[in-house]
This record gives C-alpha cells, sequence and structure tokens, in this order.
C-alpha cells in the first residue's frame, strides 16, 4: 500500500511538469497555431528559474522573471507565425534549438549547484503533501477547462483555430486571439521548465529536460485538447515514467536503459491505439492548425 | 414600398487595376421587396454585392442607407448597419453546432453553462421554425446536409436582426423543393419589410420570386425592370447582349451496346460510410446518362471510381467487355475514360500553368508530344494553339496562368484536354456550375456534339434543367441507392425532386 501511495506521488510530481507544458500546447494549437518550441521554451524556464532563485531567493519574483521569459519567446513566434506568416514548423524548431543553446549558455556558472526549499508544501492527510506548482496546475486544468467549454472566449477560441475566415467575419479578431493564445501558452511551457526543475530535480543541468517538451507535443493529441484529457494523459506518462525508476531500484534484471525507453515506447503505442480507434472518426484537431490566415481583402 | 429606399447605390464605382468591375452603378431596393441582380459572370453582380457587404470598399460613389449616406469599410460595419450576407461558400464553423454558429461573434454573456447553451439552442430552433427554414440547431454543422446549413446561415443574419439580407447563388446548392421552401421563407420575410437581394443565373426563379429585376454586364447596370411587366426572353437578351443562340437540337437515337456495367457496386468514403450501396448502372454507346441527387449522396463516389480514383469494395465494373481488377487512373485513361472533375481549379486545372501544359497534364508520355522523354515543345504549342481555337478558348496569352481566365474559358480548356482525342465515355461532374449562359450554352452543345458521334456521357449534376434537357435516361442517387431511373420521354421534375429527397 505504502509502496503504491509512493508511486502516486512521484507519479504526480513526474506529471506535473509535463502537464503546465501540455496545456500550454493545448492553448496554443486550440488557436491553429503549432508550437514545436515547447523544449526550448522549458528550458529557458529552468534556467531562468534556477538563476532568479539563486539571486534573489524569492519565489514570487523567480515565478514573475519565468512567466516573463516564456511569455517574450511566446511574443516572438507570435510575431514570426501570426503576423509574418512564417512556417509555423520551421520557427518552433527554432525556438527548441535557440532555447536549448541560450539555456546552457546562460547556465554555465550555475551546473550542479542545487536549489532547496524553494517551493512551499502544504499538507493533505491522507493524501500527503502536495507542492505549490501541482495545487496550481489542477487549478488550471479546472479554469482551461471551464474557460474553453463554458465561456464565449472558449467558443471564439475554437472558431480562430477551426476556421478563421468565418471568426473574422463575425467580428473576432483573429490575429489578436492567436497573440494571446501564443503568449499565454508560451509562458505555461516555461512554466512547466521551471516546475521541473524547481521540484522534480532541483538542479539546473544542461538540457535537463531530456525530450519531455516533445513528450508533451505527443500529448496534446493524446489528451485530445482537452484539459482533463490532459490532466489524465500526463499522470499516465509520469506513472509510466516513475514505475520504470522504481523498478530499477527494485534491482530489477532489466536493462535500465530498457525501462527508461518505456514511457516513450508506450507512448507510440498509445498513439497507435488513438489513431487506429479514431481513424474513421472526425478529428478533434483543430481544422486550421499551422495554416496561417490571411484575410481575402482586395481594395 | 413607399417612403425612402432602404439601400441606395450612387454612382459606385470599383475598379480593380484597369479594370472597372462595377461601372458608376446606380440601384435602388425598396423596403420589403426582393430584388434579383442578374448578369453572366463578370457581370459585376458580387463586386457589387461585396461592396455592400463590406468586404470590397468602392472607388468612388456613394450607398445610401433610408436616404443617409454610409461608409461600409468591412463586414464589422455591415453587420452594424443591418446587412447581412449568405455567401456561396458558406462561412460557417464546421465543428461548432449551428447554435454555436448564430451565436458566434457574441461576447456577452461571459459565462455560458449548459442551461443557456440548451435554451438558445431552443430560441433558434424556435426562429428558424418561424421562418419556415428548420433545422437541428444542437447538432455540428458538418452533420448538416447543405441545404441545411444555408438554413443556418439565413437564420443567423435574422437572428442579428438584420434588415437587409444579401443572398449570393442561393439556389444552386439545393433540391428544387428546397429551393420552394427557400422562396416562401423570402416571401414571408419580405412581408415583414425585410429588403431581399440575390443573385442567381436560373431565370425560371427569378420570375417566380423576384419584384423586381436588375442586369448588369460588363460592370454596368442596364436596366431595372418589374417582374410584371417583363419577360424571360427580354431578360436573357438584355444579359447575353444579343437573343440567345438556341442549343442544338437534341435528336433522337437509339442507344447502342452497353459499354459499362456496374453490378453491386459499393464503395466506402473516406469517413467510413457506404457512399454506394449496392449501385447496378448500365451506360450504353451514344447515350448521355444523368445522375440526379443533392451533393454527398455518392455522386463523387460514383465520378472517382470509373476515373480509377477510388477503390470499390464490392461488385463487378466492366467497361468494353473488360472487367476492371482495382482502381488505375493510368487505366482508365488508356480505355478511353475522360473526366471533367467538379472542382475544376483544384483537380481539373493546375491553376498556375499556361494553357499548353494544362492540356499537356493528360498526354505528355505520348509518343505523339514526346520523344524519348523529351516533350517535343514546339509542336505542342502548335498543337495547343489548335485545340484552343478549335474549343474556343479566349485566354490573353497561350502561356498565361489558367486562373486568371474566366470560369466558362477554364471549362472549355479541361473541355478541350478531355474530349479532344474521342473518348469513349466522358464524365462530367457539374459541368456548367457556375457558368454563363452563353458558356452553359457551349458545354451542352460539346455534350450533345459527343452523343451525335456515338460516344457516352456520365452527366452528373444538381441542376435538373440540364438533365431534362440533354440526358436519355436519368438515374437518381439518393445515401448511396439508385432511387429509380427515368427516361427522357418520362422524366418528370416532381417526380425526381421527390426521389432527390429520398421519397419513393
Amino acid at each position: 500500500m505504502e509502496l503504491f501511495t509512493q508511486l502516486l506521488t512521484a507519479a504526480v510530481a513526474s506529471g506535473t511538469p509535463l502537464l503546465f507544458v501540455t496545456l500550454g500546447g493545448i492553448f496554443i494549437e486550440k488557436a491553429g497555431i503549432i508550437q514545436l518550441g515547447a523544449e526550448g521554451l522549458m528550458l529557458m524556464g529552468a534556467v531562468t528559474a534556477a538563476g532568479v532563485y539563486l539571486a534573489t531567493s524569492s519565489l514570487p519574483v523567480t515565478l514573475l522573471a519565468v512567466l516573463l521569459v516564456g511569455g517574450l519567446l511566446g511574443l516572438l513566434h507570435a510575431f514570426l507565425t501570426v503576423t509574418l506568416r512564417a512556417n509555423q514548423i520551421v520557427s518552433g524548431l527554432a525556438l527548441t534549438l535557440f532555447g536549448g543553446g541560450l539555456s546552457a549558455y546562460l547556465g554555465k556558472a550555475i551546473t550542479g549547484i542545487p536549489l532547496s526549499g524553494a517551493v512551499p508544501k502544504f499538507d493533505f492527510g491522507v493524501l500527503g503533501q502536495v507542492d505549490l506548482f501541482t495545487l496550481s496546475s489542477l487549478a488550471l486544468v479546472v479554469v482551461l477547462q471551464i474557460a474553453f467549454f463554458h465561456t464565449s472566449f472558449g467558443l471564439h477560441l475554437k472558431a480562430v483555430g477551426d476556421n478563421p475566415a468565418t471568426a473574422d467575419v463575425m467580428g473576432i479578431r483573429v490575429q489578436g486571439m492567436r497573440y494571446f493564445a501564443v503568449i499565454a501558452g508560451s509562458m505555461l511551457m516555461g512554466l512547466g521548465g521551471a516546475n521541473l526543475l524547481m521540484v522534480f530535480s532541483p538542479t539546473w543541468i544542461e538540457g535537463m529536460t531530456t525530450g519531455r517538451g516533445w513528450i508533451a507535443i505527443a500529448l496534446v493529441i493524446f489528451a485530445r485538447w482537452n484539459p482533463l484529457g490532459a490532466l489524465a494523459a500526463c499522470w499516465f506518462f509520469g506513472f509510466l515514467d516513475t514505475l520504470g525508476f522504481r523498478l530499477q531500484l527494485a534491482g530489477s534484471t532489466v536493462p535500465p536503459y530498457f525501462l527508461k525507453m518505456l514511457p516513450y515506447l508506450l507512448t507510440i503505442a498509445v498513439l497507435i491505439l488513438v489513431g487506429w480507434r479514431t481513424q474513421h472518426r472526425m478529428s478533434r484537431a483543430p481544422q486550421a492548425l499551422g495554416i496561417p490566415y490571411i484575410r481575402e481583402q482586395r481594395f | 414600398m413607399d417612403g425612402l429606399p432602404a439601400v441606395e447605390f450612387h454612382n459606385l464605382v470599383k475598379q480593380f487595376g484597369t479594370v472597372l468591375a462595377s461601372d458608376h452603378v446606380n440601384l435602388s431596393l425598396a423596403k420589403g421587396e426582393i430584388h434579383a441582380l442578374l448578369g453572366e459572370n463578370g457581370a459585376g453582380k458580387s463586386t457589387v454585392m461585396c461592396m455592400l457587404s463590406g468586404v470590397y470598399r468602392p472607388t468612388s460613389g456613394e450607398i445610401r442607407m433610408n436616404g443617409t449616406a454610409v461608409k461600409i469599410h468591412s463586414p464589422k460595419d455591415a453587420a452594424k448597419l443591418g446587412i447581412g450576407m449568405v455567401f456561396q461558400n458558406f462561412r460557417l464553423v464546421q465543428t461548432l453546432t449551428a447554435a454555436e454558429n448564430v451565436v458566434l461573434g457574441d461576447s456577452s454573456p461571459f459565462w455560458r453553462t449548459r442551461r443557456w447553451m440548451e435554451r438558445k439552442t431552443r430560441e433558434i430552433e424556435a426562429l428558424a421554425l418561424r421562418v419556415g427554414l428548420p433545422f437541428a440547431a444542437g447538432r455540428p454543422v458538418a452533420r448538416l446536409s447543405v441545404g441545411e446549413q444555408q438554413r443556418v446561415e439565413i437564420v443567423k443574419c435574422l437572428y442579428r436582426g438584420n434588415s437587409v439580407l444579401i443572398l449570393d447563388e442561393p439556389t444552386s446548392v439545393l433540391t428544387p423543393a428546397e429551393a420552394d421552401q427557400l422562396f416562401a421563407t423570402l416571401r414571408k420575410l419580405k412581408s415583414e419589410g425585410k429588403t431581399i437581394i440575390l443573385t442567381t443565373h436560373k431565370l425560371k426563379e427569378v420570375m417566380a420570386v423576384a419584384d423586381r429585376i436588375s442586369v448588369m454586364r460588363k460592370g454596368q447596370m442596364l436596366a431595372t425592370l418589374d417582374r410584371a411587366q417583363t419577360s424571360e426572353r427580354e431578360i436573357a437578351r438584355l444579359m447575353v447582349g444579343q437573343d440567345r443562340s438556341p442549343p442544338k437540337t437534341r435528336v433522337p437515337r437509339e442507344p447502342g451496346e452497353p459499354l459499362l456495367i456496374m453490378d453491386k457496386v459499393t464503395v466506402v468514403s473516406d469517413r467510413g460510410r457506404h457512399a454506394l450501396d449496392e449501385v447496378s448502372l448500365t451506360l450504353n454507346t451514344g447515350e448521355i446518362v444523368g445522375i440526379a441527387g443533392v451533393a454527398g449522396n455518392g455522386q463523387k463516389e460514383l465520378a472517382e471510381v470509373l476515373a480509377g480514383l477510388h477503390v470499390w469494395k464490392s461488385g463487378t465494373i466492366t467497361f468494353r467487355e473488360f472487367r476492371w481488377k482495382g482502381p488505375s487512373v493510368r487505366g482508365s485513361i488508356k480505355q478511353g475514360i475522360a473526366h471533367v472533375p467538379e472542382d475544376r481549379m483544384i483537380s481539373g486545372l493546375a491553376g498556375g500553368l499556361g494553357s499548353v501544359d494544362n492540356l499537356l497534364v493528360k498526354s505528355y508520355h505520348s509518343d505523339e508530344r514526346a520523344n524519348l522523354g523529351f516533350l517535343r515543345t514546339a509542336l505542342n504549342r502548335l498543337w495547343s494553339q489548335g485545340l484552343v481555337e478549335q474549343f474556343d478558348v479566349r485566354t490573353a496569352h497561350l502561356d498565361a496562368p489558367v486562373k486568371q481566365m474566366s470560369g466558362g474559358n477554364q471549362q472549355k480548356l479541361l473541355f478541350a484536354r478531355e474530349i479532344h482525342q474521342r473518348p469513349h465515355l466522358l464524365i462530367a461532374v457539374h459541368p456548367s456550375q457556375g457558368l454563363d449562359v452563353g458558356a452553359t450554352d457551349a458545354v451542352h452543345n460539346l455534350l450533345l456534339g459527343l452523343r451525335a458521334e456515338g460516344r457516352s456521357v456520365l452527366l452528373i449534376s444538381e441542376d435538373l434543367d440540364e438533365l431534362l434537357l440533354l440526358a436519355d435516361r436519368i438515374v437518381v442517387l439518393f445515401a448511396g441507392r439508385v432511387m429509380g431511373e427515368m427516361t427522357h420521354e418520362r422524366a418528370d421534375r416532381e417526380q425526381l425532386g421527390m426521389m432527390m429527397a429520398g421519397v419513393t
């Protein structure tokens, strides 16, 4: 029983950074923009968190700095893809490479210095201790679920991502909505990186996200662009991640590399399964995903 | 029809480059009238409509509403003035429900509980029912028929309280029964004081529904006529600028040997449904067989299977006594099957290429057109020049991108490529869709010409007049099944309409 609780706690701890990134990805893709810069944004979020916290020891300042960095990089992506209508894939990949390189450079001085006790934890009795990030991720799931499906904002966001030309005729500000979604979603991606650093493995190391940004992009599809789905998907993935780690600790004879591979392998398996079952159904993906919007007007 | 006109165009000019798309157009729309705007393609109808709906900004001139000049710089401005437009290609978000589409753009209330949405859905359904255009408002638009989607568009305008409705070719996607229902609704809205302006190619409809008729040609407004004081003939003459040359007469002739035999062919569509469900169909030589039906009832798949573009699940297809094993585009072409697809600028022609390249795409590999893999360029130009002249394609230059040509000339070019080699079978899908009267006549004459030479045509069309004019037999498809068949002599418009709606 205790092992089970431990496993669950660890699964949530591993899944929460992914949850922030996945929710950010859902937000951006709902507006019809692909953000492949998740990995770079996570790394920039993590290195910002490490640097600012080591310098100021203030959690609010650190979080503000992380949001600012994520937002600025999001603004860059939005400017490139929405205003200049650059290729979204290329812009995202550039952001990943840029974030990876810049974070490695900025983090040189603080590599290997541990942060401890940065994030407050709250005691929930039987459920054990829950940290601030986990709590806010849960709140975020609820907020986004309501915002996407029970507000006029959510309806407009979906219209912008599915059929921007119609949204435009109906008086919705397509470019504005896209900017907002890309910036807000990128902030969440940065926050995911900060979460990874401050709670999950509290020491900055170059490339410490090890592909989690990419996994989150796959989880967006797996979650079918639904915040509650994202919660389930991320915790499930966190569980697989933890399982491999625990089996390794328990002295399993299975090679550790295989166990490390397991969650990624299962992700592929799940994607195949989901794709197989839904191949004849209408895709839930935003229909204008990846397509820049140009207003048809001749003056 | 008293008081100030609801909408007035005063010397409205719209210039695109050197072309005057609208040349000092004057027009006034009375409150509570149905006004039809007629003209051939490129006559300037849509330009005028788009200026009223805020898509285009006039170069000069002014628009007045109820006597005061207004500035319409965007669709939003138009909406604020109570002007709503139903576009030919609907502005609907397919993934949202009909009700969600209707309320789209409203920011308040911000919170939308399930109860609120249900209440709105019922409200919208009630409104739709009241005006006689019912639809299931809780359903995603993607699952509504094209006719129902148009209803959503109209109700969207009414929900917003628009007093001026613009309808661009509203009946081009409707069955005859649906069109009648739409007209009934338009009359009702008229009696409530709405101003309705619509375009159409179909003179019969104009005479049935419009109070006044305005005819445009080459950007100029020629005349505004009272329906009671004019005739179809007068309008047609105004539109074309001359008396219409009657199409070739259709000489009765005995059909020949069976050319194509489809036996219980079942096709699964891309969405996994049975698009064709055990369809059996025989086509004889020298025969035009018309396929009637509302879009989405299997016509597209039927054409694609025969053109070698789509697999079929079961059943047999025999063409010229040769039983097909599987789909092959090259195979279909080699056996003498030509295909004029529905979306000519998507799968018919390459818009960015010139006439020569577009004519070559089906025969570039033949020995006549290429030598050891190298195109015979000079010869091909001459050959193209010949075809362009023979089929009366008007183009600025042989290498001018075909997307710059008018729809009628594009279609003539497409026909030139498809039928110059005298195919055994031509599959023509909506061949006259979007064409003006002159180009439609040209297309009809080409089809009758093929028939006279003993070639066969499978004519897929939603236009009953076209089918009644040309086809030896009309087969009605509904939900992928053959609903029935009628010969040219026995064909009855009403009964065909019933079959198209799935009633036997």
